[in-house]
């Protein structure tokens, strides 16, 4: 053994040698056996269902063409068609204000509680715990329960709201739906900002608070001149991601209205076309396909931007 | 200082985790109350029933069954992917493994809607429609990127020192692999696991699409049959949901730890 081990050291003491060249490409193709499996499952799984989507952009698919497969090359004029449709801006308008809402008030009560929680005091870690159920429950499930709550006549949304002479709302309706499901994403998102904003406030040193309490700060003003600053590398990853996983969302809005009303959102969008299920008649590939185009090219555009970020980070 | 009000805090804290749990408690409520008093909306289950499962059990537990099987076979087929690539990404300097992590990111951000329709189509073609394997693969997508960036980040933790110490006793990069690589990414692996067993078990966008309802359908889309019923049966659909939390609430309890380990470290670096 000892004696191997000189040879070993003596080999990698010349790198340029040949035989150094030859354990290098042994290496890389070593490396490129252990990584083959990952590259051909995204190839599968990823590349291939995406560039099927990518055609059936570009191709008429109907009912009867998808079973025949002679679906007609049509270019962009799908495209067209649903940009042009009256319904496509204000789906992305729902969209927007189903993300952005559910993100501002995620991240401010995540927030809130991070804050909260990291004074450590008697039973904080178990109740933090706890309040990870949400976020770890079947999406179907909360839905679920969600639109129980919600239900116009017996839910325990209106019943309370009576208790103070409001009338019972329509949730799941038309123009509410959209708020609805807004609440339920809010609550559901609530978890996954607190564990990372705490994690986040976990590494700012004790050290600083104090010596700001020394300087007579008190607790609002250590909260904005030291807490929300230093946390501004991890609110931006936070918020990125939230962003990406908001606009996927399809479980939740479903299972409480089927995107009916205000609540429809790209996502619900396709869908229903691509299923031919809820406000969707019809199974409509092509169209949902476009939808589906767009929403890729947003998750390329996020990766971008979270790859600079995450450098950005890494460079400080 | 920071003690002077502890115990006010733990009542505070409390009062917020009992706010945020009050959906949860809801359903488990009308999960145990019977018929004739669901819609009085009870704080607790003043009319106390087991029918409700007693009627559900019947027909959930071969779904809840067939939800484990995929969920298990999503695990092992996601450490399978998973282990030798964050392996080849990590430790062997694989060429391109910048590109490899960039795909990573954004098949992570890839709406699962997309590829549902893409996979539908494939499926329908080689006839992996309305069977397990085929949602089993269709599952895995949702935990494999995750999975191989979490393992990554982990094992470029590792001490290379220990790495070489073993290259010069000989071992193959292989040998290394699996007697030094995989035990000290215990913990990581478990954090993997509990992840992809949870999504497979949760996923209803994939199970709703490509399994067309046979016999054999996840517990998901058993907890679905009844929201699109035409008369709602709310007893039931709650004790459903209940037993469709069991997984969630049974890691929460042991592995919370490992929980709280996957959520951080897949959004935030250190």
């Amino acid at each position: 053994m000892k004696r191997k081990a000189s040879e070993m050291t003596a080999v990698s003491t010349q790198p340029d040698g040949r035989r150094g060249m030859l354990d290098r490409l042994n290496g890389q193709m070593a490396a490129i056996g252990f990584v083959l499996p990952l590259i051909i499952y995204l190839l599968i799984f990823y590349a291939a269902p995406l560039l099927q989507n990518m055609s059936m952009s570009l191709h008429r698919y109907t009912r009867r063409t998808f079973v025949t497969g002679d679906a007609p090359f049509v270019g962009l004029d799908i495209y067209r068609e649903v940009i042009g449709s009256s319904e496509f801006w204000p789906v992305v308008l729902q969209t927007l204000i189903f993300v952005v809402v559910s993100l501002i008030f995620q991240y401010a009560i995540g927030l809130a509680l991070a804050v909260f929680f990291n004074d450590n005091f008697k039973l904080s870690g178990l109740l933090r715990g706890i309040m990870l159920i949400p976020w770890l429950l079947p999406l179907i499930v909360s839905g679920t329960t969600w639109q129980w709550m919600m239900n116009p006549d017996s839910g325990i949304l209106n019943k309370f709201l009576g208790l103070f002479g409001i009338n019972p709302i329509w949730w799941l309706q038309a123009d509410h739906s959209l708020w609805a499901v807004i609440i339920a994403n809010i609550w559901l998102g609530i978890p996954f900002n607190l564990v990372i904003l705490y994690s986040g406030l976990q590494n700012i040193s004790a050290d600083l608070y104090e010596a700001a309490a020394l300087d007579g700060c008190n607790a609002w003003n250590r909260f904005w001149n030291i807490t929300f600053p230093l946390l501004r590398p991890v609110t931006s990853i936070t918020l990125l991601l939230g962003f990406v996983y908001t606009l996927k969302v399809v479980d939740v809005i479903w299972v409480m209205s089927m995107g009916t009303g205000s609540s429809k959102t790209l996502a619900t969008w396709a869908y229903s076309m691509a299923f031919g299920k809820g406000t969707s008649a019809t199974i409509k590939y092509s169209q949902a396909a476009v939808l589906g185009s767009i929403l890729i090219l947003v998750a390329l555009i996020f990766g971008f931007i979270y790859l600079r970020v995450q450098k950005a980070q890494e460079e400080n | 200082m920071m003690h002077r009000h502890s115990g006010l805090k733990t009542a505070l804290g409390i009062f917020f985790t009992a706010i945020m749990l009050f959906p949860v408690y809801w359903m488990v409520n009308i999960s145990f109350t019977a018929k004739g008093s669901i819609r009085s909306g009870d704080v607790i289950p003043m009319d106390f029933t087991l029918d409700n499962y007693a009627r559900v059990l019947d027909i959930q537990l071969p779904n809840l069954a067939t939800s484990i099987v995929l969920a298990l076979c999503c695990v092992i087929l996601t450490l399978v992917i998973a282990l030798p690539s964050a392996y080849a990404l990590s430790l062997l300097r694989v060429r391109g493994s910048r590109v490899i992590s960039f795909l990573l990111i954004v098949a992570q951000m890839i709406p699962a809607v997309v590829i549902t329709l893409g996979f539908y189509e494939i499926y329908n073609k080689v006839g992996l429609l309305d069977t397990i394997p085929g949602l089993v693969l269709a599952d895995s997508t949702i935990a494999v990127p995750f999975a191989v960036m979490l393992l990554t980040s982990f094992m470029e933790s590792i001490p290379k020192s220990l790495l070489e110490a073993a290259e010069v006793d000989g071992a193959t990069r292989l040998r290394r692999f699996t007697s030094i690589v995989i035990p000290l990414s215990r913990n990581s692996i478990v954090t993997v696991s509990l992840f992809a067993f949870l999504w497979a078990w949760s996923d209803f966008l994939f199970a709703s699409t490509l399994d067309g309802g046979g016999s054999r359908r996840p517990i998901t889309l058993g907890l679905y049959a009844y929201i699109g019923a035409q008369t709602q049966e709310w007893g039931p659909m709650m004790a459903t949901a209940v037993l469709s939390s069991i997984p969630a609430t049974i890691l929460l309890v042991f592995a919370q730890r490992y929980v709280a380990a996957g959520v951080t470290a897949g959004a935030v670096k250190d």
